[in-house]
């Protein structure tokens, strides 16, 4: 590139003006160095919700009745088989790969040292798979178990110490609610997570709970049909997990034959729309900032070209001399493009190392309960880079074709 | 002897200054010819138009009226980028102000023609300190103008104006800037390069520089009074 041939004579020219150089770039120090630092906290706080949030489960809808306003969710209308069953028709709800009943209930065991409530889960095979649960010891629920309603249990790791006084726990009998079940796997310890906590569960075939377990909060049955206390559905994919929240509303809406203006007695939480919010916010907060960055840089690019205008006058008999000697308009022009754009990249460069060091002092302001995360990501820095090269090509360009204009006779006789 | 064509041919040459409303007769239907190898002094009181000469000589400047030739190239019918090219390859200038780059070392004073001829850095330097040299600053190649006297800053134009073997050399008012012995130095300069075949023209208003030239145009109100050409002078 021609242009190169120019610069170490800018170089020079920007070497010689020390102290009006840096004040020049100064406008385009601080625009970059405070978009990136701006931008790079909004990209590490976003990185850490979507971390918490965590890509696993992201597929997983969880469907209760009950609005989202009800400070517990019970409702007149809880949800049935029969819901799990429409939910489970493909053909109007193409984005769902599977729909699982869950029936929950507490029961006080009775047995053991143990003094709290048990809770009891009733489910199906298909759980351990969407959940993706894994187990210390043993096994899951198999299909045969559900559809023979065989009384085998799967405990949480906490079970085992609470009333099976630790070691071997599969094949031990354990008693609920009166009735024996045989311990046939042990889950790993899991911890709370989105969809509760199971380490203090047991969980047993879907029918056994409906038809064995005392109610508590639950009532067994709603016209006639099992109730259950939670659909968890799992859609094809994050991305068509919205589609298929709104097949659930919809199909929902209409078995319960909620009109228009009624709003929605069941809730359908949906973290993949959680995560497009994040997303969202994180989109609008980077556009708010790239606009300050705009400004920023707008006014670093008038100060360098009211600089570069000082500088044309200033030399213009240095320019005059140029074209008597045989510089071509081109050469000019080149020359105080080739000056502006070494003030705004080198402004970018410092931009960015001062950004990287506010990013530690930023960082250093970090706690665990408020963790302080400053992400600059390559992207914003290519993008810094050639902002700032922008910025100097187009404030740059007048000033040159105002040098490339002068006379040179005119020039020459300039004092 | 060689008849040769024209290096420089002005017929009915015409350039007039518009100020305002008044129109300035800078120079008036002048015409000549000067060959290559010629020694020309031009003189003439301020104003006599004998700067505007030069300018349109050096292709700084455009004829109002009239046709300027040089090497039988008509000037008027050359684009910018042509006349550029001519002033780096044909033409040298030394002013009397001399002109220099105020931060820039007497080597990259005299490379500056050779940058905008595209020559590489490393001939472009050899050819800068050789030029240096033949003014007798092979020693002062890495000061800058500051650290310079006048004669020398005079010295490094002269480099500069030459570097790029030009076949015209225009010098307006060269010694105007300096002292009398320093002025004969540089004059000197000039003429040992006449010698080996380079057209000069000088502008002055010193009648003793111009008595040294071998030819004397004499201007007046933008126009030619005399034009007396001498014999060479004796060799003492």
């Amino acid at each position: 590139m021609r242009l190169l041939r120019y610069f170490p004579l800018a170089v020079e020219n920007i070497a010689v003006r020390k102290l009006r150089s840096i004040l020049t770039m100064l406008g385009v120090i601080i625009g970059v160095a405070s978009v990136l630092t701006t931008l790079g906290i909004g990209r590490g706080a976003s990185a850490d919700i979507m971390q918490q949030i965590g890509s696993e489960g992201l597929t997983l809808l969880l469907v209760q009745s009950g609005s989202m306003f009800d400070e517990i969710r019970t409702s007149d209308r809880p949800l049935t088989m029969a819901d799990v069953a429409a939910l489970s028709d493909r053909s109007l709800h193409p984005d769902i790969v599977q729909a699982v009943p869950l029936y929950r209930q507490y029961i006080f065991p009775g047995a053991g040292n143990n003094t709290g409530f048990l809770e009891v889960v009733g489910t199906t095979a298909a759980y351990a798979e969407i959940h993706s649960l894994e187990l210390a010891q043993g096994r899951f629920l198999t299909e045969t178990e559900i559809a023979q309603s065989t009384k085998s249990v799967v405990i949480g790791a906490d079970v085992v110490q609470r009333l099976l006084a630790g070691t071997d726990a599969v094949g031990q009998s354990l008693r609920i609610d009166r009735q024996p079940y045989t311990v046939v796997g042990v889950l790993k310890r899991q911890g709370w997570g989105r969809f509760g906590n199971l380490d203090g569960s047991a969980i047993i075939p879907l029918a056994v709970a409906q038809d064995r377990l005392r109610p508590s909060f639950t009532a067994h049955r709603h016209r006639g049909e099992y109730t259950v206390s939670e659909i968890h559905v799992n859609a094809a994919s994050i991305e068509r997990a919205n589609a298929a929240a709104r097949q659930i509303e919809q199909t929902l809406r209409l078995r319960r034959a909620l009109t228009a203006d009624e709003a929605n007695d069941f809730t359908i939480d949906n973290q993949a729309w959680l995560l497009e919010r994040v997303n969202s916010v994180a989109a609008t907060l980077t556009a708010f900032l790239a606009g300050i960055g705009a400004i920023s840089l707008l006014v670093g690019g008038i100060g360098i070209m009211n600089i570069m205008l000082v500088s044309v006058t200033e030399r213009t008999r240095e320019i005059g001399l140029r074209k008597a000697v045989g510089a071509h308009n081109r050469d000019i022009l080149l020359q105080f493009l080739a000056e502006a754009l070494m003030l705004t990249l080198v402004g970018g460069l410092i931009g960015i190392a001062i950004s990287f060091g506010l990013a530690e002092v930023v960082e250093s302001f970090s706690t665990p309960d408020f963790p302080l995360v400053v992400l600059i990501e390559p992207g914003s820095l290519a993008a810094a880079v050639s902002v700032s090269a922008a910025c100097g090509l187009l404030f740059g360009l007048y000033p040159a074709i105002r040098a490339t204009r002068l006379d040179p006779i005119e020039a020459l006789r300039h004092e | 002897m060689t008849v040769l064509s024209p290096l420089i041919e002005i017929r009915n040459l015409t350039r007039t200054y518009n100020i305002g409303r008044t129109a300035l007769h800078a120079l008036k239907n002048v015409s000549l010819t000067i060959e290559p190898g010629e020694y020309v002094a031009i003189v003439g009181t301020s104003g006599s138009g004998k700067s505007t000469l030069l300018n349109i000589l050096g292709l700084l400047d455009r004829p109002t009226e009239g046709t300027y030739r040089i090497r039988q190239q008509d000037a008027g019918e050359l684009t910018d980028r042509q006349r550029t090219t001519l002033r780096n390859k044909e033409i040298g200038f030394v002013f009397q102000e001399f002109n220099l780059l105020a931060r820039a070392t007497a080597r990259r004073q005299a490379e500056l023609p050779l940058f905008y001829a595209g020559v590489s850095r490393k001939e472009s330097r050899r050819r800068a300190l050789d030029a240096l040299a033949r003014v007798g600053l092979a020693d002062r190649a890495d000061h800058r103008p500051e650290e310079l006297s006048g004669g020398q800053r005079q010295r490094v134009a002269i480099a500069r104006a030459l570097v790029n073997s030009p076949s015209l050399l225009l010098a307006d008012e060269p010694t105007g800037a300096i002292d009398t012995q320093t002025g004969e130095e540089v004059m000197t300069l000039f003429e040992q390069r006449h010698l080996e075949g380079l057209t000069l023209v000088v502008v002055t208003h010193d009648r003793e520089i111009a008595a040294r030239a071998r030819r004397i145009i004499t201007l007046r109100d933008g126009a030619v009074i005399s034009d007396e050409r001498r014999p060479a002078p004796v060799a003492p």
